[in-house]
């Protein structure tokens, strides 16, 4: 019998089993739930028996977009449907001995050209340039209360080595869905 | 006030501040969401000791992470150091890494690079 709105719970799973999804999360982000996710993932590391080295880049980079998407869902949660437009959704999944971190969050379409302007810049540039950015950002750049005024893009950069996947996904004509795919290995 | 301390959670650092003794530790993680709400007493208790502040200040940073959101925070911290050092008194800053630790090495010399202080890059067996 077909029913719409069943969803289906296997097919989610399934693609998260294929996916080799450690840790799934689908909701509001609050400060509470931050707290927990690490704390999870700092366990299953440790579990995991992960070298110290690869688990303290997989915590900071961890932070770093979690905090990003509890920052940056305020913007978007005013208005109509401001439950769903507060909602996102993260996972962390490792294939062998590389950490995927996936993020996805509604974002105003007005902000989508700055974003994306910031992301291709990070991306333009080398190991030694990020960090002469960073540091120029860290001295000059404009502290906002909502966290590091930018900072986070370049650490998470600067600490991978690896370029920052990302897109967005048309919605309306306010809002687009845009996801994040951080990779984390080890390096050398 | 000749002392300003507070003890760690999960998510923020102990700081021990004694001023009569000139000495600041900051210890632990920092990695809170509004990390200016958080550092504003030490901001404050630093202004207070500016004024009177000892021949020597010793720094000792040991940190396990911190955020980008901190990061700022840390600056403004030791530009405040910056300051006192400027003022007269001799500040060292003394920055705690784990041997393993590339990153935090790292954090701690794009610091140096900012700040016209004696560092001192100090190695943690694990």
């Amino acid at each position: 019998m077909g029913k719409p709105f069943m969803v289906d719970v296997f097919d989610i799973y399934d693609k998260m089993e294929r996916n080799n999804i450690l840790l799934s999360f689908k909701g509001e982000i609050t400060s509470d739930l931050l707290t927990s996710i690490l704390q999870i993932m700092e366990n299953k590391m440790e579990n995991m028996q992960e070298e110290p080295k690869m688990k303290k880049k997989v915590y900071n980079v961890l932070v770093e977009c979690l905090q990003n998407l509890y920052h940056h869902l305020d913007e978007t949660a005013e208005g109509e449907n401001s439950e769903k437009v507060r909602s996102a959704i993260f996972m962390i999944g490792k294939l062998e001995t590389k950490y995927s971190i996936f993020t996805g969050n509604y974002i105003l379409n007005e902000n989508i050209h700055g974003l994306k302007t910031r992301l291709d810049e990070v991306n333009s540039l080398s190991k030694e340039e990020l960090k002469e950015y960073y540091k120029k950002v860290l001295n000059n750049g404009e502290m906002s209360l909502k966290g590091g005024g930018g900072l986070g893009m370049i650490d998470i950069a600067r600490k991978t080595g690896e370029k920052l996947e990302y897109n967005f996904l048309d919605i309306d004509n306010k809002v687009s869905f845009f996801t994040l795919n951080i990779k984390v290995s080890q390096q050398q | 006030m000749d002392k300003y301390a507070i003890e760690g959670t999960p998510k923020t650092p102990s700081i021990s501040f004694d001023l009569n003794g000139g000495v600041l530790e900051i210890k632990g993680r920092s990695i809170p969401e509004n990390s200016i709400e958080f550092y504003k007493p030490l901001v404050d208790a630093l202004d207070k000791y500016t004024s009177a502040a000892k021949p020597a200040t010793t720094v000792n940073v040991q940190l396990e992470y911190f955020n980008t959101s901190s990061s700022k925070c840390i600056l403004d911290v030791f530009k405040k150091l910056e300051g006192i050092h400027k003022g007269g008194s001799a500040v060292t800053i003394n920055w705690h890494y784990e041997e393993d630790d590339e990153d935090m090495l790292e954090a701690g010399e794009d610091y140096q690079a900012i700040i016209n202080v004696p560092f001192k890059m100090v190695m943690v067996a694990e």
